[in-house]
C-alpha cells in the first residue's frame, strides 16, 4: 500500500507531446480512475507509473521514493492489461505464480499464495488449464490473480474490461470494486468508459489532450463540471447544451433562450459574468421532470414542451424536445409521455443546471 | 426434376475421382525420380541404362553405398556437412533471434535497417566469393569447418532475421511488459516469455537455414578442399574420366536426403505455425 505523487509530468514521443504537465496526488488506498477520450494520455500516464515508458520531465513518487529511474520490477506495482497478456505457454497456476518465481520465492510458498488468490477469484478449478482454454472473463480473472498474488503496493489497470461483452463487463466491474473493498490497496484504473469511471472511482481524473481537465469525486464532476467537455463526457444520455444570453437585472440573474427567460435561482453564482454574456445552458436529462402539481417547485422553471422523439428504455423514457432552437433530452417516467407530438409541461431544475461561458466553454 | 437427379449422381463421384487422379499424378511426379534414384542405388552397374529399363533389380546390392561412403569419402563429407550445417544453423537461429528482437522491439537502426538486412540476400554469391576466398586463404580459414560455418551463418542470417522480425513484430508487447512488471529484467522477459512464444518462428527459420546450408554447393566448392569438404561437393567425383558413377551418386543422394526428411518430420508442426508468421497465437 502506498500513495502516489506525480509532479510536473511530461511525456513526449519525438514531436508528439502526449502528457503535458500532470500534477496528481493519489492517497494511500484510493481507487482513482483516469478517464478520457482515446489519445488523451491516460494510458501513457499509467504506463509511466508502471515504468514501461520513460518520462520526459517531472517526478513520480510511490510511497516516499522517487521512482523515475526505477525499473518496472523495482517499483512493486502490478498491472492488468487490456489484452490480459497471459503467457500462452504456461498454465494458469504458472501464470499467476510467474511474478513470485521471478522474485525467487520458494515453491511451497508460491503454491500457497497461488491457491489463495485462485480461491479468492473462484478459479481454483482452472489452475491446470492453458490460457487458450479459458473464456474472456476467466482470462481476466487470471490476469487479476497474477496481480493480487504479489501483494503489490499499487494496482494498475489498463482498460481491463474493454474486451469483454456487456454483461460480463458489468459483472467484472462489480468484482473489481469488491476486490478493492477487500484488499484496500491503491488502485489506478484507466478507462474510456464513463460508467466504469463513475461506478468504480473514489476519485475520477478526467484527462483531455495530455492535461487533467478536472479531478474529484464522481458526483462532484457529474454535478459541478468545470467545462462543457467534462459535462458532455460524463452522463448518458449526455448533457444538452442550449446557447443563450445571460441577463443580469439588479441582483437577479437569468438565462435568455430566444423568447424564453429562465431565472437563475438566488445563491447560484455566476462568477462575475457580465450582462449580455453569451452562455450555454447545460441541462442533464434528469434535470427535467414532468410537472405534477399546479405550483412550480422552487428553483424550477416550467416549460411547455412538444415531444419530438421518444425513446423508452423500460423503467424510464428519454423524450427529446426543442428548447431555444436546440434539441434537449429529458428523462421521464415511462408513462409520463405516451407518443411523440404530445405537449406536456416540464419542470426544469435550474438549481442543478450548469451555465458555461460560450467562448471559453468553462463553467460560470 | 426427375431428370436432374440421375445427371447429378455421376458428377458427385467425378469430383473425388478427378481429385485422386490429380493427386496421384502429382505424387507420381514427385516420387518417381526418388524411386528411380533409390532403384539405381541398389542396381548392379550393368542395369543403369539397360533397355528395357530394370524396374527393380533381381539382385539388389549395397556395393554403391559402400563405395560412395568410403572410396569417395562420402562419410567424411556427411560428417563435415552435419558439423557445418548444424553449427551454422544454431548460430544463425541464435543471432537471428537476438537481432530480429532488437529490430522489432527497439526499432534498432530506424526504419531501414531491417530491410537492409534482407537486401544482403539479394547479392549473388559470385559477387563476393573471390574476395572471401582470398581473405580466407590469407587468415587461414580456407578449408576449415570454422571458415565454412562463418560463411554459412552470414549467408543464412538475412532470411532468419527477416522471418523472426516479422514474427516478433506480430507478437503483442504486453506479455513482455507484464513480465517486466512481474519482476523480470529485460533479458529475462526476452528468454522466459518472448523466446518461448516465438519458438515456432525460430524453428521455421532454423529449418530454412539448415536446408540452405545442407544443400549449399558454391561456397563449399570454393572455400574447402581436402579437409572440410561437404556432402554436395563429393558429387563432383562421380562424373570423371571413368564415366558417370550413377550408382554411387544415387546412393549418396539417398543418404543426403535422410537428415532433411527427418528434420521435416520433426519440425512439421512448428513449421506450419512458424510460416504463418505470428498470425496464429495460442
Amino acid at each position: 500500500m502506498a500513495k502516489v505523487r506525480i509532479s510536473g509530468l511530461h511525456k513526449r514521443y519525438g514531436g508528439f507531446h502526449a502528457v503535458r504537465g500532470i500534477d496528481l496526488d493519489i492517497p494511500d488506498g484510493e481507487f482513482t480512475v483516469l478517464v478520457g477520450p482515446s489519445g488523451c494520455g491516460k494510458s501513457t500516464l499509467l504506463r509511466t507509473i508502471a515504468g514501461l515508458e520513460e518520462i520526459s520531465e517531472g517526478t513520480i513518487e510511490i510511497g516516499d521514493e522517487v521512482v523515475n529511474d526505477f525499473r518496472p520490477r523495482d517499483r512493486d506495482v502490478a498491472m492488468v492489461f487490456q489484452d490480459y497478456a497471459l503467457y500462452p505457454h504456461m498454465n494458469v497456476a504458472r501464470n499467476i505464480g510467474f511474478g513470485l518465481k521471478a522474485r525467487k520465492m520458494p515453491q511451497p510458498e508460491i503454491d500457497a499464495r497461488v491457491n489463495a488468490a485462485a480461491q479468492m477469484l473462484g478459479i481454483t478449478k482452472l489452475l491446470d488449464r492453458l490460457p487458450r482454454q479459458l473464456s474472456g472473463g476467466q482470462r481476466q480473472r487470471v490476469a487479476i490473480g497474477r496481480a493480487i498474488v504479489r501483494n503489490p503496493r499499487i494496482f494498475l489497470f489498463d482498460e481491463p474490461l474493454s474486451n469483454l461483452d456487456a454483461q460480463l463487463r458489468d459483472e467484472m466491474r462489480g468484482e473489481i470494486k469488491r476486490l478493492h473493498q477487500e484488499i484496500a490497496t491503491t488502485m489506478i484504473y484507466v478507462t474510456h468508459d464513463q460508467i466504469e469511471a463513475m461506478t468504480l472511482a473514489d476519485r475520477i481524473v478526467l484527462m483531455r489532450d495530455g492535461v487533467i481537465e478536472q479531478q474529484g469525486a464522481p458526483l462532484e464532476l457529474f454535478e459541478r463540471p468545470v467545462s462543457t467537455f467534462v459535462a458532455g463526457f460524463l452522463g448518458s444520455p449526455r448533457m444538452s447544451f442550449v446557447p443563450g444570453t445571460l441577463v443580469l437585472d439588479g441582483g437577479r440573474a437569468a438565462v435568455r433562450l430566444g423568447d424564453t427567460v429562465l431565472p437563475v435561482p438566488p445563491g447560484r453564482e455566476t462568477r462575475g459574468a457580465s450582462d449580455g454574456k453569451q452562455v450555454l445552458l447545460g441541462l442533464r436529462p434528469e434535470h427535467l421532470s414532468r410537472a405534477m402539481q399546479e405550483a412550480v417547485p422552487p428553483g424550477h422553471f416550467r416549460y411547455q414542451a412538444t415531444i419530438d422523439l421518444l425513446q423508452p428504455t423500460g423503467s424510464r423514457s428519454y423524450a427529446t424536445f426543442q428548447l431555444g432552437g436546440e434539441p434537449v433530452v429529458a428523462e421521464l417516467h415511462a408513462h409520463d409521455v405516451s407518443r411523440p407530438g404530445e405537449r406536456i409541461d416540464l419542470d426544469i431544475n435550474m438549481t442543478r443546471a450548469s451555465i458555461f461561458d460560450r467562448e471559453t466553454q468553462r463553467a460560470l | 426434376m426427375a431428370a436432374v437427379r440421375p445427371a447429378r449422381r455421376p458428377r458427385r463421384s467425378a469430383v473425388p475421382l478427378l481429385r485422386f487422379l490429380l493427386l496421384g499424378f502429382f505424387l507420381l511426379f514427385v516420387l518417381w525420380p526418388l524411386y528411380w534414384m533409390f532403384n539405381t542405388s541398389v542396381k548392379p552397374s550393368d542395369d543403369y541404362l539397360a533397355m528395357p529399363p530394370v524396374w527393380f533389380p533381381d539382385a539388389p546390392t549395397l556395393v554403391h553405398y559402400w563405395a560412395a561412403m568410403f572410396t569417395y569419402r562420402g562419410l567424411e563429407g556427411l560428417i563435415n556437412s552435419l558439423i557445418v550445417s548444424l553449427s551454422a544453423t544454431a548460430l544463425s537461429a541464435l543471432l537471428g533471434t537476438l537481432m530480429a528482437y532488437s529490430l522489432a522491439r527497439y526499432n534498432t537502426g530506424g526504419q531501414h535497417l531491417s530491410f537492409w538486412v534482407l537486401s544482403q540476400r539479394f547479392l549473388p554469391p559470385i559477387g563476393i566469393i573471390l574476395p572471401v576466398f582470398l581473405i580466407y586463404r590469407q587468415i587461414g580459414l580456407y578449408d576449415t569447418h570454422i571458415g565454412l560455418i562463418i560463411a554459412y551463418t552470414v549467408f543464412t542470417l538475412p532470411v532468419s532475421v527477416w522471418m523472426m522480425f516479422a514474427y516478433f513484430r506480430g507478437m503483442p508487447r504486453s506479455m513482455e511488459e507484464a513480465a517486466l512488471v512481474d519482476g523480470c529484467t529485460r533479458w529475462e522477459a526476452f528468454w522466459r516469455v518472448a523466446v518461448p512464444l516465438a519458438a515456432p518462428g525460430i524453428v521455421a527459420a532454423a529449418v530454412f537455414a539448415f536446408i540452405a546450408c545442407w544443400t549449399e554447393f558454391f561456397f563449399a566448392l570454393l572455400l574447402t578442399s581436402r579437409t572440410a569438404f561437404t556432402l554436395p561437393t563429393v558429387f563432383r567425383a562421380f562424373v570423371g574420366f571413368q564415366g558417370a558413377q550413377y550408382g554411387e551418386a544415387a546412393a549418396l543422394a539417398i543418404v543426403s536426403l535422410v537428415p532433411s526428411i527427418a528434420l521435416g518430420i520433426l519440425a512439421q508442426k512448428h513449421l506450419v505455425r512458424g510460416l504463418t508468421l505470428g498470425a496464429v497465437r495460442g
